[in-house]
């Protein structure tokens, strides 16, 4: 009974770390330019993908993945920079369908390049699971939470300690102030992006060796990740990241005990009620309306 | 008196009702009139969903969900349990505009992204659901759906039919059908814009807050208009699901909610002409793209992206706009 629990439990936080992940990419880009970025699975499906076909190419794993990562931090400036710079008077909507559209796009590209076949990734580490109470973790797992909180921590240095850090959140604060001060919020906006995609295909590339890859693994774990930052609240790092763990802790438990056939449906019903009683997520500022 | 006409909401009406019987000149097979009659039936709801998204400004990233549900409640009506059409597609429209009504009361109040969460997160649920019951929907490999009877009247892409001494074939026969049916389509969506409630809506769209300062119930003309569009919806995926004789989930599927607001924005939110226009665009770009093979999801992706980056308020609108500029301008070198 137990061991069932805290295999479901493991399970749970592993994915829901990778969720969290995401949500945070979707957090920064929202503090920063108000905008929801569909394409932001892709960075993941990036990030995998990459490292996965470099390996292939005799590349040793470490500067696979660092590779793979600069990739698709390149990526994300190149979205903010042609995509979403241009069509800064467009409405939420409008910009919601650029970034569907990019989103085809680089899916289309990565097809092109790869295929549609499934890729495998070997773990970090030994492929020996390690036993807790009778519950199996893989040693995968380790590396997806390591990493997880290593970059949790970071993400609060870097916009707390650093003037890079600083420059986005007063750009995300009050645009007009900002450029006041000095700070380019072009280039920020374009950073912000930048981070964004980072963390994003570090999600894909540690996350990679559990769930295999291919170029359309994007979508879902994209919205998922957009469900835990919604969750969460949109713009809370804090609600991201607890979002993302109670996503994923929700489905493994729904579908060990309900259905996996319906472990989908329960994350979605799950955001529903959440939205029911708090119409701005856990964490989620409360903002007063200007008329 | 001329000059009235022109201005008033018929001359869009006509304008779609001679293009759209005008059509068949183009059209020279079978396959030409099946893709017709899908535009017309898909263009309808996203006439529909123009209402919600166009003028009340609210997202739904979900709308197939209800597509979906009129889609299967039609066919499992008359495929299982042996409801003639009318029925069935009345019944599903009841339904589905009483979940609407019903998920529809608290997720209204949600703002923006929160609002395209929920719609997209309800969208999700349906689709699951109808992906799983396989022992009702047969699951993930479809099922079969009878043709359309209309009080006993069977229309069928396989019949041959004969109207005012015109001998047609069933693919023709359905194409005027979805055709009557999308000019009703647009004739209530006009008459629901001109009137009160369309004005109600509007002033939604432009300022919430100002709107209900001025006593409009914001929240009773939303979930209206958003139940409205589920019908639309679940009348065009029963109609659908009679045409095609044969529905898959996808019918529900997130991907195509994707598709039907994208029209809504690439065509020209707000625009009824425009949204048409975009569902026709939509429906072609993968036909005309076709041809470059491996290439296809690229080309859409880069042109869906690069459309809305430089026509952000869509294709119509920009046209139109572009159009009355150079009319000033000649009007202005003559004087």
């Amino acid at each position: 009974m137990f061991s069932e629990f805290l295999q479901y439990l493991f399970t749970g936080i592993t994915i829901g770390a990778t969720y969290a992940l995401i949500a945070l990419g979707f957090t920064l880009i929202y503090n920063a330019s108000h905008v929801i970025n569909f394409a932001q699975g892709e960075f993941l499906m990036i990030g995998g993908m990459a490292t996965v076909s470099l390996m292939a190419m005799g590349v040793p794993m470490l500067l696979a993945i660092i590779l793979a990562v600069v990739l698709a931090g390149v990526l994300g400036i190149l979205l903010q920079r042609f995509a979403i710079a241009p069509a800064k008077q467009a409405d939420v909507v409008t910009l919601i369908i650029i970034t569907i559209g990019a989103s085809i796009f680089i899916r289309g590209l990565a097809q092109l390049v790869w295929g549609k076949e499934y890729h495998v990734m070997p773990n970090f580490s030994s492929d020996e699971p390690i036993r807790i109470f009778g519950a199996v973790l893989n040693s995968q797992s380790l590396w997806v939470l390591g990493i997880g909180a290593i970059l949790v921590v970071g993400l609060v240095l870097f916009f707390t300690r650093t003037l890079i850090g600083k420059a986005i959140l007063a750009t995300s604060m009050n645009k007009e102030a900002a450029r006041l001060v000095g700070i380019r919020t072009q280039l920020v906006l374009m950073l912000a992006f930048m981070v964004s995609a980072l963390l994003g295909s570090v999600a894909g590339v540690v996350v990679a060796p559990i769930t295999f890859t291919s170029y359309d693994i994007g979508i879902m774990l994209g919205l998922k990740g957009f469900v835990a930052a919604a969750i969460g609240g949109l713009g809370s790092g804090v609600g991201a990241v607890v979002g993302g763990l109670l996503l994923g802790v929700v489905e493994a438990m729904a579908a060990g005990y309900i259905s996996s056939d319906y472990k989908d449906a329960v994350a979605f019903s799950m955001i529903l009620v959440v939205l029911f009683f708090m119409p701005r997520g856990l964490f989620g500022a409360k903002v007063v309306e200007r008329v | 008196m001329v000059n009235r006409f022109m201005q008033s909401r018929l001359r869009d009406l006509v304008f779609l009702a001679i293009i759209l019987f005008a059509l068949p000149a183009f059209l020279s097979n079978p396959f030409h009139y099946d893709l017709a009659t899908q535009m017309a039936i898909i263009a309808a709801t996203v006439v529909g969903l123009n209402l919600l998204v166009g003028f009340a400004g609210q997202i739904s990233l979900g709308h197939a969900g209800f597509f979906g549900l009129g889609a299967y409640f039609s066919g499992i009506m008359t495929g299982s349990y042996g409801w003639s059409s009318i029925p069935a597609l009345l019944v599903g429209a009841v339904l589905v505009g009483i979940i609407a009504w019903i998920v529809g009361r608290p997720i209204l109040r949600l703002k923006g992204h929160y609002l395209s969460m929920a719609t997209l997160a309800v969208g999700f649920i349906i689709a699951i659901i109808i992906n799983n019951e396989t022992w009702l929907t047969g699951g993930p490999d479809g099922m079969p759906v009878p043709s359309l009877d209309i009080f006993g009247w069977e229309l069928s892409p396989f019949g041959s039919y004969s109207l005012f001494g015109m001998e047609l074939d069933g693919n023709q026969a359905w194409y005027l059908f979805a055709a009557l049916v999308l000019l009703v389509a647009v004739w209530f969506a006009q008459n629901l814009i001109d009137s009160p409630i369309g004005r109600a809506l509007r002033s939604v769209h432009g300022s919430e807050v100002a709107a209900r300062v001025v006593g409009v119930n914001t929240a009773s003309y939303k979930s209206l208009v958003f139940v409205i569009s589920a019908i639309y919806a679940s009348l065009m995926g029963g109609l659908y699901a009679h045409f095609q004789g044969f529905i898959t989930p996808a019918v529900a599927a997130f991907d195509f909610s994707i598709v039907l607001i994208t029209m809504v924005v690439l065509g020209g939110m707000g625009s009824t002409m425009g949204v048409i226009l975009g569902a026709v665009v939509l429906k072609l770009l993968p036909q005309v793209l076709a041809d470059f093979q491996e290439l296809e999801t690229v080309m859409f992706g880069l042109i869906l992206m690069l459309t809305m980056i430089f026509m952000p308020k869509g294709l119509l609108p920009t046209i139109q706009m572009a159009v009355s500029k150079r009319m000033k301008k000649k009007a202005g070198g003559q004087a």
